[in-house]
């Protein structure tokens, strides 16, 4: 029998076991969404403006470990969903997203709301289509799929013209696809292993710096196997929070830019740095001159261009992280050295005496409500059981700080492009993907209002986000710089004319805390989730001149921190 | 240093804009690019000069390999290989004192006249970058009136070849 293009479309998705599509219909997609009417299995989520569809999907992936699915108009539907596009790609979450086209006939005419999607897109996705035939559809589907969900994942968009999905084709969808330019790595060399684990065992200040790629490869639990029989040290970047457990005493906390003293101390001082599934991003190497001086470095990554890109190293494993890891486990288990104790007890009293540093240490005594008490609080609150997402800024830091996440794809936040506005629809993509879960957002006055409007989506499908305002009346880490790099001159950084986020949260339908108080926080956030099935804003009137400490300056090593 | 880097390239629509936007996205030089079909229609052969240290030429490799685009890609001057680019020039010859000495060098450099007015003579030639390089210096910038060069393309000496 055969389907229209739209059909085709709509049955990929259901026998991807495409749960949710995040989307906004227009005109080029008509069809598309026509078809979607007429079945029930592949529900679509109506967002209010195409970058929250892209984030919600994005979130939805991150919380999941499975593709987000977009679907949007052509012209301004697929440019609104750029930012999103861009943001799943710096931090390589599997998105498909699936944009309108105007009719083939009409492509490079300027017709109404055409834009050349494969080329605005071609920066920021892993790959794209544009399917000219309705015979290609399903293939080409099934690659996106393929693409954006193996190898290093990332977003695929696929460009579909209007006349496409009306025309007509038999239906096959593939069960495998095969494409011969495309073949990622997944088993990491043998003898680099064996050396890797050699190189380990003979460490005497070793330390492990993970990132998102153990969230990605799922291999949070090898991990956590390696470095406690091990009993090194860990360190996370940001966007490998959760991958292994920040409760452990292994565990130094974050590192880089905003990373605690111990954890970067520990990176500069290191005589062998395991790198697992991170990229050696400006914002963790600080200077790359002064980058871990004394150290070998091993680097596990599937992808072999993130290897030696930023940083020589002297034994790159190319492979998937969790399958890496766990063949050197092997390889440790059949050896009977073990690592040198007695180099490594003096190793961890110098950490420990770093610890004792307090670098996180803030004044608990304030009038003011302090940003960090309030992710103190909510941590206890939620005894670290929450999913939280985030938007960008100090809140994004003071999160990633003084939130333990034992769990993985807990932690969702824009790492890589940093994405004001993530926070919100990455929420409800989360929620969606959890709906018993407690989901928070963790904000501020600057970036809420960025996608303030899926307040609205909210409404419309009861996701009972807990939206967490740090609300300082300053663009913050903004000001934060300006007053650290521009003698105080706090320019365009202050935010006038607020609107009342409690009267927009019920304008929205939706409950609104005002906290002014320290005193306040807890009972708020109690009160916050009790609520479990309203969306609950509290919008805490937080110290405007809070700093993020500690702070590596642009330019500086891992040991030039700025403390408190 | 100069690197002569070449591929087999789905060919694709957009197949050929992904490698250059590559180049301008990460800041990398491109300093002559060929491309066309081979004897499998599926496959385009891309040819390209660029230049760089030992760390910018690893990039380049690894990110061009990245390209889903890309079926398989060899650094040709990592071995011994052979270059060739093709050009076709327009000369000033208007006097017979010039057509001669044009005629002279023309035939020094191996190169061939494939069209001749009154006025002009239009040459045909092809070696490594370096030798059309000689030629141009040769005849002098007054005697050009038009120059029209390839673009290098390279094969691996010996038995060594790039194929699926």
């Amino acid at each position: 029998m055969e389907l229209t293009g739209a059909e085709i479309v709509v049955r990929c998705l259901r026998d991807e076991g495409v749960e949710y599509v995040f989307g906004y219909p227009g005109g080029a997609v008509l069809h598309i969404y026509d078809a979607l009417f007429q079945q029930e299995q592949v529900k679509h989520i109506l967002v209010r403006h195409e970058q929250g569809a892209t984030h919600a999907a994005d979130g939805y992936a991150r919380a999941t470990g499975r593709p987000g699915v977009v679907l949007v108009t052509s012209g301004p539907g697929a440019t609104n969903a750029v930012t999103g596009i861009a943001t799943a790609y710096m931090d390589s979450i599997p998105l498909v997203v699936l944009t309108g086209q105007v009719p083939t006939a009409l492509i490079g005419n300027d017709a109404f709301q055409e834009v050349d999607n494969v080329g605005i897109t071609r920066p920021c996705v892993k790959h794209n289509f544009l399917v000219k035939d309705v015979r290609d559809l399903a293939l080409t589907l099934k690659k996106a799929f393929y693409i954006a969900t193996t190898g290093r994942p990332g977003p695929v968009l696929v460009d579909l013209p209007k006349d496409v999905t009306a025309a007509k084709a038999p239906y096959v969808y593939p069960e495998r696809v095969r494409i011969r330019s495309y073949n990622p790595v997944t088993r990491g060399h043998p003898g680099q292993i064996r050396r890797a684990v050699d190189l380990i065992l003979r460490a005497r200040r070793p330390v492990f710096y993970t990132g998102g790629g153990v969230i990605l490869s799922d291999a949070a639990e090898v991990l956590t196997e390696l470095v406690q029989r091990l009993d090194y040290p860990i360190t996370s970047t940001l966007m490998g929070l959760g991958g292994y457990p920040a409760t452990d005493r292994r565990f130094l906390g974050m590192l880089g830019m905003h990373g605690t003293y111990e954890a970067n101390m520990a990176m500069h001082h290191c005589d062998v740095l395991i790198a697992i599934g991170a990229r050696f991003d400006d914002r963790v190497t600080g200077n790359v001159e002064k980058f871990c001086p004394h150290a070998k470095i091993i680097h596990v990554d599937i992808d072999p261009a993130s290897i030696s890109k930023n940083v020589k190293v002297d034994i790159p494993i190319v492979g998937d992280v969790g399958r890496v890891l766990r063949d050197m486990l092997r390889v440790l288990d059949a050896t009977d050295r073990s690592p040198d104790r007695e180099a490594l007890a003096a190793w961890w009293r110098q950490i420990e005496e770093w610890r004792a540093m307090d670098c996180l240490k803030y004044d608990r005594e304030a009038p003011v409500i302090k940003p960090q008490y309030v992710l103190e609080q909510l941590y206890e609150v939620t005894r670290g059981e929450a999913f939280l997402t985030s938007d960008v800024g100090q809140h994004q830091m003071w999160a990633a700080q003084f939130y333990k996440f034992d769990k993985p794809r807990r932690w969702i936040n824009s790492g890589g492009l940093g994405t004001m506005g993530f926070g919100l629809p990455a929420a409800m993509g989360v929620q969606l993907a959890h709906p018993d879960a407690l989901v928070c957002c963790i904000t501020g006055e600057g970036s809420i209002q960025m996608c303030i409007q899926e307040l609205s989506t909210c409404k419309q499908y009861g996701l009972p986000i807990k939206i967490i305002n740090l609300n300082n009346r300053y663009l913050g880490m903004v000001r934060q710089w300006q007053e650290f790099f521009y003698q105080g001159r706090y320019a365009m950084s202050y935010m006038d004319a607020l609107p009342d986020f409690v009267a927009l949260a019920r304008a929205y339908g939706h409950v609104g805390i005002r906290v002014d108080r320290p005193g306040d926080v807890e009972g708020a956030l109690r009160e916050a989730l009790g609520r479990k099935d309203e969306l609950v804003f509290i919008d805490f009137q937080t110290d405007p001149t809070e700093n993020v400490y500690p702070m590596i300056p642009a330019g500086a090593g891992q040991n030039e921190m700025i403390l408190v | 240093m100069r690197h002569i880097i070449s591929m087999l390239l789905e060919n694709e629509a957009g197949a050929l804009a992904r490698v250059a936007g590559l180049f301008s996205a990460r800041g990398y030089n491109i300093e002559s690019l060929t491309v066309a079909p081979t004897e499998d229609p599926s496959l385009s052969r891309l040819t390209l000069v660029t230049s760089g240290n030992d760390e910018i030429i690893e990039q380049i490799t690894k990110q061009l390999n990245k390209l889903i685009d890309v079926v398989k890609l060899v650094d040709l001057t990592e071995g011994s290989h052979i270059e060739r680019e093709m050009m076709l020039v327009k000369l000033r010859a208007a006097d017979a004192t010039a057509r001669a000495e044009l005629k002279r060098l023309v035939d020094i450099f191996r190169g061939r006249i494939i069209d001749v007015t009154d006025r002009t003579y239009t040459v045909e030639m092809t070696g490594t970058g370096d030798k059309l390089d000689a030629f141009i210096e040769a005849v002098g910038r007054r005697a050009i009136l038009e120059v029209v060069r390839t673009g290098v393309s390279g094969i691996a000496r010996g038995e060594k070849a790039l194929r699926l």
